[in-house]
């Protein structure tokens, strides 16, 4: 259990690290900076004064999200500040912040005909909404009904429960890395990408057998209280489901790393909820008819009704 | 025609041996849905069990569960490549299910429980009648959701009102199967009792 925890505390570690680094981007030319303010504003700083008559004139501008370049959005007024250099749009309807916007000005200074910039939240903050949502609003369990037969298998004792959350984000976070880089290395230059399921299945048990071997000489006590759980995982479809969807959204690695790690967070966190109820329920008198799986599936239920009031979360 | 019946009935594959659960709650809000995903598992059941079932005696026995994994997802592809193309409708409603497909523990174990070990008729028929109970159970699941919850069968408006919008929501997904293992606990318990008084 300890070296496991440990273990994990390091892959956070440096999954932060690797976050950082991309921060140190963006921004060139004329405009120095840009960035949402509530949900109807974004706020421009400029690197010199621009043209005050031009710019303070809303038919100037062309605002659309980054998806649909065809559904303009209407800006309601543009305002600019005495020197001439930060500029505040504000617009009729709320935007998705959620989205990057790109924003085109007309002859903001003299000589130029055309300023294109794009307004998007940071990519800290994105990745991190990321690991929210596969974490609590899209939880792989809860919302998507994945891996429900290991779920009701292993949710009886808590600590049963932790020790397979753990080993499910390890095995997870690897065989997503893995996936990824066989995905986007081998299976797209190839033109391979009708083979992904049998590839991807294949870098699971692998990642599976790797972690059973490791296991096993490493720490033997851990290994015999779920070594059983590790043949489940390979039939899982939790671990499977990861690798589809990063192939699906064309997740880099940074994205694809948050995904496996919310996920196998978001499992983690199902599986002990749920121990923690069942534990409560072996005391309870239950009716003979709803004994054993019955009544694990409504009280399954029941947290995904809760889990629904998480939808619609957002952080940044 | 054994082997059919034991498929659909006493070892019905969601409700007697509660496996491969996740798209019976998942994607089962209606009929439609339950039968397409069923028609699919039935096809990759089917044609597994046969392939598995041929080439039994060539397969080393220490390599035989990633030779059973890479066989069904073998068929998987085949049937996720050929509903995409034909009806990308539906494909798009069952949405990553389909390639999921490849995880589901029933069709693993009926590999290792029989068609390794039986003739390739006996396999088929095994086969065919595991895929079906699959399918009877999503239809039955999804004929509930979606008569209780936009009370309407295939689409079409039945009842003219709608009971309870909830069973519609994904989480219902849970009761439902939930109330209805119950409900064959509860036939099961009562048919033993009244045997037992007799």
């Amino acid at each position: 259990m300890m070296t496991t925890l440990a273990k994990t505390k390091y892959i956070l570690l440096t999954a932060l690290f690797f976050c950082f680094a991309p921060l140190l981007a963006q921004a060139e030319g004329l405009v120095a900076d840009q960035s949402f303010k509530g949900d109807n504003e974004i706020i421009v700083h400029f690197s010199g004064p621009v043209d005050r008559a031009k710019a303070e004139d809303v038919n100037n501008y062309t605002v659309f999200e980054e998806p649909d370049p065809d559904i303009r959005l209407v800006l309601k007024s543009a305002t600019l500040s005495k020197d001439d250099k930060s500029l505040s749009l504000s617009f009729q309807e709320p935007l998705n912040t959620a989205l990057p916007h790109v924003i085109t000005v007309k002859g903001l200074v003299a000589g130029i005909e055309k300023t294109t910039f794009t307004v998007s939240k940071s990519y800290l903050g994105y990745l991190f909404g990321i690991l929210i949502s596969a974490l609590l609003i899209n939880n792989f369990v809860f919302t998507k009904y994945l891996g429900l037969c290991v779920f009701f298998g292993t949710s009886k004792k808590k600590t049963t429960a932790k020790g397979m959350g753990v080993v499910f984000t390890l095995v997870m976070v690897v065989s997503a890395l893995m996936s990824w880089f066989f995905y986007n290395f081998i299976l797209i230059p190839y033109d391979l990408n009708f083979l992904q399921i049998v590839v991807f299945i294949g870098l699971v048990s692998l990642t599976v057998q790797a972690v059973d071997t490791v296991l096993r000489k490493v720490n033997p006590i851990l290994f015999n209280s779920f070594g059983v759980y590790l043949v489940l995982v390979i039939a899982n479809c939790v671990i499977i489901a990861v690798p589809l969807i990063l192939a699906n959204n064309n997740y880099n690695v940074f994205e694809t790393f948050m995904l496996a790690l919310g996920a196998g967070g978001g499992f983690l966190l199902a599986l002990y909820l749920m121990s923690s109820v069942s534990e409560r329920m072996q005391l309870a008198n239950i009716p003979p008819t709803f004994k054993g799986l019955p009544i694990a599936f409504i009280v399954a239920g029941q947290f995904a009704m809760a889990f629904l009031g998480f939808s619609g979360l957002q952080l940044f | 025609m054994q082997l059919i019946a034991r498929g659909i009935l006493s070892e019905n594959p969601i409700f007697k041996l509660a496996l491969s659960m996740c798209p019976a709650v998942g994607i089962s809000t209606t009929v439609m849905n339950g039968l397409m995903l069923g028609i699919a598992v039935l096809f990759v059941q089917v044609f597994s069990s046969i392939t598995i079932a041929i080439f039994k005696n060539v397969i080393h026995p220490r390599i035989r569960i990633p030779t059973y994994t890479l066989t069904i997802a073998t068929w998987v592809t085949v049937i996720d490549l050929v509903l995409a193309a034909y009806l990308p409708e539906a494909y798009a409603k069952m949405g990553i299910f389909v390639k999921l497909i490849v995880a589901f523990a029933i069709i693993t174990m009926r590999l290792e429980m029989f068609a390794s070990k039986e003739s390739v008729n006996d396999s088929f028929w095994d086969g065919l009648g595991m895929g079906l109970g699959f399918m009877v159970g999503m239809m039955v699941i999804g004929f509930f959701r979606e008569l209780l919850g936009s009370g309407a069968i295939l689409g079409y408006d039945v009842l003219g009102f709608k009971p309870l919008l909830f069973f519609i929501l994904p989480s219902a997904g849970f009761f439902v199967v939930g109330l209805m293992m119950a409900f064959f606990n509860w036939i099961e318990i009562y048919y033993k009792r009244s045997k037992g008084l007799r």
